[in-house]
């Protein structure tokens, strides 16, 4: 009886040594894989903007084998007209370029003031009505842009058409309802920065101001304020970089003449590939990088204020 | 006194509130009323909608475009998948980074690509893809292939514009997912027998469905109403809902069946989003 008991236990041992021996090759095979993935995701996310960027260097025309550096492409769009790309011109670009900044910082500014209102609204104050306005605004970060872009599309057009039978003048879409448009989807990223900062804030110390005297009024401008100023900053940043970026809303609410500078590149890029737009996307790589850093800086610094 | 000094502060509230409230009303709740409304109305002859009512866009959505509509699903549903199976590695491996900034180099090198412009992102892939491209040189070279094959202009070429365009939306849910997960439950099921396999899969990954959830939704739901991304890289093969509903503005287009695409667009995003918030408040 004793020796039966004993073949049990080293049979159950044979039978462990096999799970154990199986479970370990499964951890290395866990491990290789869990290093491999990062390599190949890393890989796949910076290939595309490298080899972008490379090319636009590349002597010949190619876009697969790199022959030599040159800046050729890049003289070439600051030089007036394109060769063969009737459709491009430097004039054209540097235009587009200043209608963006038009809308961007008209955008910005008025979703920073009316994004941070309701932001302050909705976190220190009750009203009947304030659930719903919270999930409205939540909206235009949800819905496709797409949507968004065709129903002002409709909405302007129908309001214009409209206000012709009316009043027998013609408005056309224009730097107004890009602006607009913009606003609508910038509020509410505004609303979640400078919301995320108000809650991060002692209420104490409001609550301090008002024991020492302090009016509503005063207790604002002089503790409450500058304590969410950086969220302003980073939402109206924030604001201000989606706005720039924006090309499908603006795409169905632009008029003639008010091309943005993402507009005008699609209209170059949907045609074909040439080294010239290469060069092109490569000033916005670099432009939209100069933005992340300024406001990394920015960031940075107000980190070290907070602490 | 008291009753007076809650009153003041609901109107003060509201005050604040108003000028966000009316600009969202104004351009953006009513202008999707609109185009509800014209989703019933009948095509004019200048491509706008006018009266009788109808229901006819609506039947011609479910049935003319049904392929293009349970495609577009297809790839948005593939798209979020491979995003998943890159995402969550990718994301896990950076989350277990024992120094704190390595961990936020390797969310920033995830980040970076993602703030370049997207249409620029998606136009370095036309170049990848093309003909001429590196993708199919290097094919060639290797002797896969015998002649360049056509990548650019297929549902392929969306696909992975897609994931490539909305990979950081499934990295950074899970990504914070993982970094609260308490790596002591994987300890205490290994204690208990379970391997490596069996721990992930009934421990780590269960508790961080959270992450896996949110990353989906907002992965699934710009894919769903893409636009750019098929355009500039699909071709008339690779079409989805959203180069329909553009090409029905302007021109010789259809506005009231334009309205009808995006209402069903709309649906399908509501629905997608009712799905998550169900299913979040469920594990919660």
């Amino acid at each position: 009886m004793a020796a039966s008991q004993f073949a049990a236990t080293e049979e159950t041992l044979h039978l462990n040594e096999g799970k154990l021996r199986r479970d370990l090759w499964m951890r290395r095979v866990g491990t290789i894989g869990l290093y491999f993935n990062p390599v190949f995701a890393y890989f796949f996310l910076w290939a595309p903007i490298i080899v972008l960027v490379l090319f636009s260097f590349n002597q010949s025309r190619s876009v697969s084998t790199f022959t030599g550096f040159t800046l050729d492409w890049y003289v070439n769009i600051f030089s007036g007209v394109v060769g063969a790309e009737s459709r491009f011109s430097t004039e054209l670009m540097l235009g587009s370029l200043r209608n963006s900044l038009i809308v961007s910082f008209s955008a910005t500014a008025i979703s920073t003031v009316i994004g941070t209102l309701v932001a302050l609204s909705l976190a220190r104050f009750n009203f009947p009505g304030k659930r719903i306005l919270d999930s409205i605004l939540f909206l235009p970060i949800v819905i496709p842009e797409i949507t968004q872009g065709i129903s002002l599309a409709i909405f302007f057009n129908t309001v214009f058409s409209y206000w012709q039978t009316i009043s027998g003048e013609r408005i056309f879409p224009g730097f107004h309802t890009i602006i607009i448009a913009h606003v609508v989807f910038t509020i509410s990223f505004v609303a979640v920065v400078v919301r995320a900062r108000l809650s991060d804030m002692n209420p104490r110390l409001e609550e301090a101001a008002r024991d020492l005297g302090a009016n509503e009024w005063r207790t604002f401008w002089e503790v409450t304020f500058p304590l969410i100023l950086p969220g302003i900053v980073a939402g109206s940043l924030l604001a201000f970089t989606l706005s720039l970026d924006d090309f499908v809303v603006t795409f169905f609410t632009s008029g003639v003449g008010t091309s943005t500078l993402p507009v005008f590149v699609y209209g170059l890029l949907k045609l074909t590939v040439t080294p010239e737009i290469n060069a092109i996307s490569t000033i916005m790589v670099m432009l939209s990088t100069i933005l992340i850093g300024i406001s990394l800086a920015l960031q940075g610094r107000s980190a070290v204020t907070r602490g | 006194m008291e009753a007076l000094a809650e009153r003041r502060k609901r109107l003060a509230g509201m005050l604040l509130a108003l000028p966000a409230a009316l600009w969202l009303l104004l351009f953006f709740l009513l202008p999707l009323a609109i185009v509800l409304i014209v989703s019933f109305l009948t095509r004019a002859p200048n491509g706008t909608g006018e009266l009788p009512f109808t229901l006819a866009n609506y039947e011609r959505v479910l049935d003319v475009f049904s392929p293009v509509l349970w495609r577009s699903l297809q790839m948005a549903f593939l798209s979020t998948v491979i995003c998943l199976l890159i995402g969550y590695p990718l994301a896990f491996f950076i989350s277990t980074r024992k120094r704190n900034w390595v961990r936020q180099f390797c969310i920033f090198l995830v980040i970076l690509p993602f703030w370049t412009n997207f249409l620029v992102r998606t136009y370095a892939w036309r170049v990848l893809l093309g003909d001429d491209g590196i993708a199919n040189n290097f094919l060639l070279n290797l002797g896969l292939i015998s002649e360049p094959i056509q990548l650019l202009n297929t549902q392929f070429a969306v696909i992975v514009g897609l994931v490539y365009g909305f990979l950081p939306f499934m990295v950074l849910p899970i990504f914070a997912s993982v970094e609260r997960f308490d790596f002591r439950f994987v300890d205490a099921a290994h204690d208990l027998g379970a391997n490596d396999l069996r721990a992930f899969f009934e421990v780590i990954f269960p508790l961080t469905l959270p992450g896996v959830f949110a990353g989906c939704a907002l992965v699934f739901i710009p894919c769903v109403g893409a636009f750019v991304t098929p355009d500039l890289l699909g071709g008339t093969s690779g079409l989805m809902i959203g180069n329909l509903i553009q090409r029905q503005f302007g021109g010789s287009g259809n506005m009231p069946l334009g309205s009808a695409l995006s209402i069903v667009m709309m649906v399908i995003v509501m629905v997608t989003l009712l799905a998550y918030v169900r299913l979040g408040t469920r594990r919660s």
